[in-house]
């Protein structure tokens, strides 16, 4: 076996395996590893040619290529070090070690000061929702087909159903359309759209794409290539009506239906998982229950915008050097963020005070839309911030800023409709 | 073409009868519509190694499962199998239930699986403590074991093959010719072949092939079953074959591990008409669901990876089959080969080829037969330092390409190029797992199909899932 020795070791080189990479080594952690098991950087956004990327952080529009290039780029000229095909089999959170596959070297073992967990998420795939029929080919996740079609060159069908309204089935469904093939319905069981707002005007709306909500897919038809789908209304229990269902010829159908992050190692590690968010349990500064083991971006919970995975793997990477240095600042105490009226669930889980007081971005999200909200975050009875929000979504990302300063014991973040 | 022996159907039961026919100096040709060996009923099932115990006592079926049983131990070895005798229990839950202990047992020992035991409530509580814990007692069958169906079909017939056997697949037979009341050839799609002996082992189609010769006076009727796959990391997991005390009108639904570390759960029992048609239903998912629960309350089907449906050949009228003809010499019959299939088939290989030898085949017994089959390394499975010196010999051993069941690309290279190797996508994962877990291919499914376009030298749109017309792309994108 291969050894190797880092202060700080990655485990991933997407957006947020880059982001934390070059801001430990900003923070002044020596040698920094980014292990990643593609034969390239970027992670899934070598796959998103389309623009939208940005917009929060360098205030344009970038693609996915022009957005991790920034990252990799900075990560270059300050030194980062990465394996690439290179898969992380084993993560022992004692001895901080991590242990993956290198063709180049065979079996590395990597000990190292800290370690940041940035494994991102996997899409859920029609198991997950349970839909009957037939297992012909021609049924791929909507990042599959994104996959095929932007990376390696190559069409996956040319009259396609997509079922489930996120982002990634929004953006496939223009992408499919743009590349000749007709996109006849996307299909969404909720009465509300799963992804942002901009993606259904500019890959729904723009194209004449319908968009079929409170609808689900009953059933596959096909033997060796799929020839089209059952689709039908749902009532309020999510409850296929059937005497409405129509049958829809089709050779592609794509799953947009969800994305869980992908825990396997964390698990494995004894990590504590929040059955929330499927992601690790983390404080503000993206600690795990391991101390030493941070986590940041879709693996710790799904996020909207890469913009928001890159700053708050900036804190992983940033309290992942300082740890690798001796040098996180002593707890007092810990607190709680508890979710209250409409609100999902909460990033970080916990809050880890010390003698620094520090400003805390509560990253959430609400369990139904609603429009004229005031978010607000309290200790007690005692309001510790507050903002306004013309509507809030289940699709988009919200947040709410608070210094810990003002934090006495555990914290609740509600949503208070405004009339 | 010419050969001697012609066996129509390369599931378990063809190719379990290739083998045992490979021993002995004479020309074998397995002839298949699929482009894959095990490519129906083997395929498609509860993956379970029966002994037998609740057969009905006295029929070729019984005998030929309490025969193949105990064979599992040695084939297994000598054809690098995955098997574990994980055993079997089964609790009753109510006072009727508890009843009808003694019955089954009794029917056990006349089916001489002698080793079925009583166990108490507590008992059954302490070897599966998610047994819905109103267990009254139950029976422990300790032979019944599982298998990966997948490799025991193609670990024989790769062995058949290395002692001689041809395969002829993606050629489904479309007729029989016979002269003066004997075989003449095969037709098929892909050519005719002069022959001696047809052996029909076509499973739900094996009616078919028999009316080609006029023997048809049953009908295979297909008795769909569903199931769900669970991840390996549910929290929710049994170490036993959980079954289900029978009800008059079905054997009932059960709970396993597979021979992977999957949970199984199912199936359901449909008879249908149609023989091709393997949806899975929404109302046969959620009996499955309810059923379950009263075995092993706290199951997580959220957990579930895959749902799939399988075609039992059940024969109308029932029972399992072995017929040769005074009148059509070389022709051989077996029909009703149903659940059981895949346990007996390696008994059934035996008793044919015994059945032919005693109806006059002058087959003389090679002295270079080739008993052994080394199956494809794991690496997942490998300790660290064998991990690292796989990797040091073929750096492919480091490009791991199915992430959720660490399937490496020098795995999927030796799937593809292996005698009777992969074509299409279901059958590298069916030979190596890249596709078979949580993700279900979302990750490493654009990439097989890359790897296995590169290596058979096609265009991806060349590459199907599993038979013609099941093709994965549609060409190149705009670009």
């Amino acid at each position: 076996m291969y050894n190797m020795k880092y202060d700080v070791v990655v485990v991933g080189g997407g957006p947020a395996g880059l982001a934390a990479a070059v801001s430990a080594k900003e923070e002044g952690a020596e040698k920094v590893l980014i292990i990643e098991r593609d034969n390239a950087l970027g992670g899934i956004l070598q796959q998103c040619i389309h623009p939208g990327f940005g917009l929060t952080r360098f205030k344009e529009e970038l693609t996915g290529p022009e957005y991790y290039s920034r990252f990799t780029e900075k990560a270059d000229a300050l030194g980062v070090e990465y394996l690439l095909n290179s898969m992380v089999l084993e993560v022992n959170t004692e001895a901080k070690q991590v242990i993956c596959t290198s063709g180049e070297y065979g079996m590395v073992c990597v000990t190292c000061g800290s370690i940041v967990l940035a494994m991102g998420c996997r899409e859920r795939t029609r198991a997950g929702i349970v839909v009957p029929g037939t297992r012909p080919a021609g049924l791929y996740t909507a990042g599959s087909a994104q996959r095929l079609v932007n990376r390696q060159n190559i069409m996956v069908g040319k009259k396609v159903v997509i079922l489930g309204s996120g982002d990634i089935g929004m953006i496939m469904a223009r992408r499919m359309t743009l590349e000749g093939a007709e996109v006849v319905m996307v299909v969404e069981l909720m009465d509300y759209l799963a992804g942002l707002t901009r993606n259904r005007v500019q890959c729904l709306d723009d194209f004449g794409i319908p968009l079929k909500l409170a609808h689900t897919i009953t059933k596959i038809e096909g033997n060796e290539r799929v020839t089209g789908v059952y689709v039908a209304p749902v009532d309020e229990n999510k409850k296929p009506i059937l005497e409405q269902e129509e049958f829809v010829p089709c050779d592609t159908v794509l799953f947009s239906v969800g994305l869980i992050p992908e825990n396997e190692l964390s698990k494995k590690a004894s990590i504590a998982i929040s059955p929330v968010t499927n992601g690790p349990i983390v404080n503000q500064h993206m600690q795990t229950s391991s101390e030493g083991v941070f986590a940041c971006g879709n693996v710790v919970h799904v996020n909207d915008l890469v913009d928001n995975v890159s700053s708050e793997s900036e804190t992983a990477g940033k309290f992942a050097a300082r740890y690798a240095m001796g040098n996180i600042p002593a707890e007092t105490k810990t607190v709680t963020c508890k979710t209250g009226r409409n609100v999902r669930y909460i990033c970080p889980h916990t809050i880890s005070l010390s003698k620094e007081a520090e400003t805390v971005d509560l990253y959430f999200r609400v369990l139904m839309p609603e429009m004229g909200a005031k978010l607000v975050a309290k200790c007690g009875d005692e309001v510790i911030a507050q903002k306004k929000e013309i509507k809030v979504n289940p699709g988009e990302m919200n947040h709410i800023t608070v210094n810990t300063g003002k934090i006495t014991g555990d914290l609740t973040v509600e949503v208070i409709k405004e009339d | 073409m010419k050969t001697d022996v012609v066996v129509i159907g390369a599931g378990a039961v063809g190719c379990a009868i290739a083998r045992e026919l490979s021993k002995y100096q004479v020309n074998v040709t397995v002839v298949d519509k699929n482009e894959d060996v095990g490519g129906d009923a083997s395929k498609s099932n509860s993956a379970i190694i029966h002994t037998g115990y609740d057969a009905s006592p006295g029929t070729l079926e019984s005998q030929l499962v309490v025969a193949a049983n105990p064979m599992y131990d040695e084939i297994v070895k000598d054809l690098d199998v995955p098997f574990k005798r994980i055993g079997a229990i089964l609790p009753a839950f109510t006072e009727e239930q508890f009843l009808q202990l003694p019955a089954i047992k009794e029917k056990a020992f006349k089916n001489h699986v002698y080793d079925v035991e009583y166990k108490s409530g507590a008992e059954l509580l302490a070897m599966e403590p998610n047994l819905n814990p109103e267990v009254k007692g139950g029976l422990y069958i300790p032979r019944e074991s599982i298998i990966d169906p997948f490799i025991l079909v193609q670990a024989m017939a790769e062995n058949a093959n290395a002692n001689g056997v041809e395969f002829l697949l993606g050629a489904k037979v479309t007729d029989i010719k016979t002269e003066n009341g004997k075989i003449k050839s095969v037709v098929t799609e892909k050519g005719e072949i002069e022959t001696k002996y047809v052996i029909n082992s076509a499973g739900l189609y094996c009616d078919e092939i028999a009316a080609m010769v006029g023997k048809a006076d049953y009908k295979v009727v297909a008795r769909k079953g569903q199931f769900y796959i669970l991840d390996k990391n549910t929290s929710c997991q049994v170490e036993h074959i959980v079954l289900p005390i029978p009800t008059k009108i079905t054997k009932g639904k059960l709970m396993c591990p597979t021979i992977h570390g999957n949970m199984l759960v199912g199936p359901t029992a449909d008879d249908q008409e149609s023989k091709v048609d393997k949806s899975t239903t929404a109302e046969g998912l959620e009996s499955i669901a309810k059923d379950v629960r009263n075995l092993v309350p706290g199951v997580n089907l959220r957990d579930t990876i895959t749902q799939y449906c399988g075609l039992r050949p059940n024969r109308n009228p029932e029972g399992l089959h072995f017929d040769m003809y005074d009148d059509l010499a070389g022709y051989i019959n077996l029909s009703g080969v149903r659940s059981t299939g895949l346990t007996l088939s390696v008994a059934m290989g035996k008793y044919v080829v015994q059945q032919m030898l005693m109806h006059g085949a002058d087959f003389v017994l090679k002295e270079n037969f080739i008993k052994e089959r080394k199956g494809i390394i794991k690496f997942s499975e490998q300790p660290l330092e064998v991990q690292d010196a796989l990797i040091r010999e073929n750096p492919l051993y480091g490009n791991v390409v199915c992430r959720c069941e660490t399937i490496t690309e020098a795995e999927i290279l030796q799937a593809i190029h292996r005698p009777l190797g992969a074509k299409s996508v279901d059958a590298v994962k069916r030979r190596v797992r890249a596709g078979m877990g949580r993700c279900q291919g979302g990750f490493c499914g654009p990439k097989v199909i890359e790897i296995l376009a590169r290596e058979l030298k096609v265009s991806p749109e060349k590459i199907n899932k599993h038979n013609p017309g099941s093709y994965m792309v549609t060409g190149r994108s705009r670009g």
